[in-house]
């Protein structure tokens, strides 16, 4: 079974980022860079699949030479094979734009079961797995919590989350599967797992081998602007004592009309 | 899992010196690294000595991420509200090496610096806890890595942990530190701007400024402060026994905010920014109180060892470096012989007491204990002085002498000059 996890670099959550002053973007510069959270389950489950119906996984991202070090990470989990498209001569990307690259060179490569995240958590646009599927003619099913493959019948059953349920949907394979959180627990690489990583090299595709049109490289949204969400309001301190203090307290609270 | 010619854990300036030395004689070298990335861990006050890191990457600075060189040194003391200076300007200072001190953020440099030692052929992982250590009949042979297939082993581990020793203690090298052996120091990095920065402190383009604050920088109670120039940030921060801070009922953030409301200190940093909250323990354990660092396989080095200098000078990541390359070449002697027991390795011992670094150590050694045992240079002291200069300075329509007279009796009236002189004369010992 050749399984392809597609993962994506993004920044640490856990930063505070800056957008550029004369464009809309985001400061990338110094950021701390990591393989987006969904992706982690999405890598985790080609492991455990691999386990139990054995078959190889690749994993593959469309990004800059720094993104190799995700790539590194997935390889000391124990993913097979890493393939990095070069991003360096495209200018804009969006959604559409990755996965009709993504698309192309998995099919070059050959697939039974495509794993992505659901969305990454940059820019959340939850797309780029469903638009894989679609250039790819084949099912999609997003944001799975189970995940059960029936390779003699070339089918798999998925558990998503629904409004007030559960949904069980089945689909053929080949397929794309995009993983929601809670499908498993990612696992830490071995060891001996990063060492292997360390060493191995990363297949480097360049676009103009994919037999792409440039037009496909543009994308079709473009973003406009980019803001910080408006500042919190800073709080208020009631000093004193008791029953001062509660006196107060329920003023304030009535005179900003929240009792 | 293969096994290493050297297993180091920890990979701050210790740690990466030894590894760096290692690999360029052909070694094979594991170091495994807690943080994220070197440095992500990694903290100080925000001045490096490079004389070590001159020699292992020579012109380091062309290179390395480094912010300023200090050209400028000020050291003042504190009464609550006054202050009394001494302003150093060396323009030689200015020219390679820079007097080998630099402000860095070592989040950038410690990284800079493993990425040499990876580059020269190191394997460093990251993300990766090293729980204690592996013994073949007493002899520490490897480590055991919080990680699938964690055990590792190697002839000689070179334990670089940093100032909470959890592993040299459990080995049974050191002591648990006692509180007034340990300083928590908590610091700030506020942005201002480049040129905010050059004219506030007089500076021309990289240079840049140690400002060390004694007396009352925390209301009076035993610590220091500091502020120190980098590119476009200050690092501000504070340091005070744990001792202290645990009579005072304090948090090491609290006094953080005591300084920096200071009215002095207050000034220098008007209208920046913070960055980055952090806190570090700095072992200032006494030269009698070093652990045991060599043992049959295992050799301690950097914070780990105890190597700081708590006085004026407030030298630690170069005595660590000392310390990592001193390790690394017994290492590479104890090869020739094969033998890593605690005697084929005690030329590193020799090797500390024949530097800087056990020299310095042994000159500063009972700067803690001292320190601790004269509250009174943190309040009283600096109170009488700054009164008296205040005094001494005062405009009024008495005749000069008559203003010399009663400040002076002021003086005497808060402090025995006798005790005073003789606690200058302890402290000048202690910690010039």
């Amino acid at each position: 079974m050749k399984i392809i996890v597609c993962v994506k670099e993004v920044t640490d959550t856990a930063v505070v980022l800056k957008i550029k002053v004369d464009s809309p973007e985001i400061e990338t510069e110094n950021l701390p860079w990591v393989i987006n959270p969904y992706d982690e389950y999405a890598m985790e489950e080609s492991l455990r699949l691999k386990e139990k119906h054995g078959g190889d996984i690749t994993v593959i991202t469309f990004g800059n030479e720094r993104a190799e070090n995700i790539l590194r990470g997935c390889i000391a989990l124990g993913a097979d094979r890493a393939i990095r498209i070069n991003d360096k001569s495209v200018k804009g990307r969006d959604s559409f734009v990755t996965s009709k690259i993504l698309a192309k060179a998995i099919k070059n490569i050959g697939y039974d079961i495509i794993l992505c995240g659901k969305e990454s958590v940059d820019y959340g646009y939850a797309q780029t797995g469903q638009t894989i599927a679609e250039f790819l003619h084949i099912p999609c099913i997003s944001a799975i919590k189970k995940f059960d493959v029936f390779p003699s019948n070339k089918e798999a059953a998925c558990n998503r989350e629904i409004e007030g349920g559960l949904e069980v949907v089945k689909c053929n394979l080949p397929a794309v599967f995009t993983a929601q959180k809670g499908l498993n627990v990612p696992r830490y690489a071995s060891l001996s797992g990063i060492m292997k990583a360390k060493k191995m090299k990363i297949e480097t595709l360049e676009l103009d081998t994919l037999d792409i049109n440039p037009s496909d490289f543009k994308p079709k949204i473009k973003i406009t602007n980019l803001s910080y969400p408006p500042k919190r309001t800073e709080g208020k301190i009631i000093q004193g004592l008791l029953p001062d203090t509660a006196k107060e307290l329920t003023k304030n609270l009535k005179e900003a009309g929240l009792i | 899992m293969d096994k290493f010619d050297c297993i180091i854990i920890g990979a701050g300036p210790a740690g990466v010196a030894a590894a760096l030395t290692l690999v360029r004689k052909g070694l094979t070298v594991a170091v495994f690294e807690r943080g994220e990335y070197p440095g992500s861990k990694n903290l100080f006050g925000g001045v490096l000595y490079s004389t070590i890191l001159n020699k292992l990457i020579p012109n380091f600075w062309e290179d390395a991420p480094v912010e300023r060189h200090i050209t400028k040194r000020r050291y003042s003391l504190l009464s609550q509200n006054s202050e009394m200076a001494v302003e150093f300007d060396f323009d030689d200072f200015n020219h390679p090496p820079f007097n080998n001190s630099f402000t860095v953020l070592r989040s950038k440099f410690d990284r800079w610096f493993a990425q040499k030692a990876e580059d020269a052929g190191a394997v460093i992982f990251t993300e990766t806890v090293v729980d204690d250590f592996i013994y073949d009949n007493g002899k520490v042979s490897g480590i055991k890595a919080r990680r699938e297939g964690g055990d590792v082993y190697a002839d000689v581990i070179v334990c670089a942990e940093g100032a909470n020793s959890l592993l040299t203690e459990k080995a049974g090298l050191k002591e648990k530190p006692l509180p007034h052996q340990m300083i928590t120091a908590s610091k700030e990095v506020i942005s201002l701007p480049r040129e905010v920065i050059e004219d506030r402190f007089s500076l021309n383009n990289d240079e840049g400024m140690a400002l060390e604050f004694f007396g009352g920088a925390v209301k009076g109670m035993i610590g220091s402060g500091f502020i120190y120039t980098n590119k476009d940030s200050l690092s501000v921060g504070v340091g005070c026994p744990i001792s202290v801070i645990k009579e005072n009922n304090m948090k090491p953030n609290d006094l953080l905010e005591l300084f920096k409301s200071h009215s002095v200190i207050k000034k220098l940093l008007r209208g920046g920014k913070t960055e980055e909250l952090s806190a570090k323990m700095i072992p200032e354990l006494g030269y009698k109180n070093l652990p045991k660092l060599t043992v049959d396989g295992l050799l301690i080095v950097g914070d780990a060892g105890g190597f700081v200098n708590p006085s004026l000078y407030r030298e630690g990541t170069n005595m660590a470096m000392y310390s990592g390359v001193a390790a690394a070449e017994i290492i590479l002697e104890a090869r020739q012989s094969g033998d890593f027991s605690e005697k084929g390795l005690e030329g590193y011992i020799k090797s500390l007491k024949d530097s800087f670094v056990m020299k310095d150590l042994e000159r500063y050694g009972d700067v803690p204990e001292k320190i601790s045992e004269m509250p009174q240079l943190f309040k009283e002291y600096p109170d009488a002085v700054l009164k008296f200069a205040e005094g001494y300075f005062t405009i009024s329509d008495l005749s000069k002498d008559e203003l010399h007279r009663q400040a002076w009796k002021g003086f005497k009236d808060k402090v025995s000059i006798g005790k005073f002189l003789w606690d200058m004369y302890k402290a000048r010992k202690a910690i010039l």
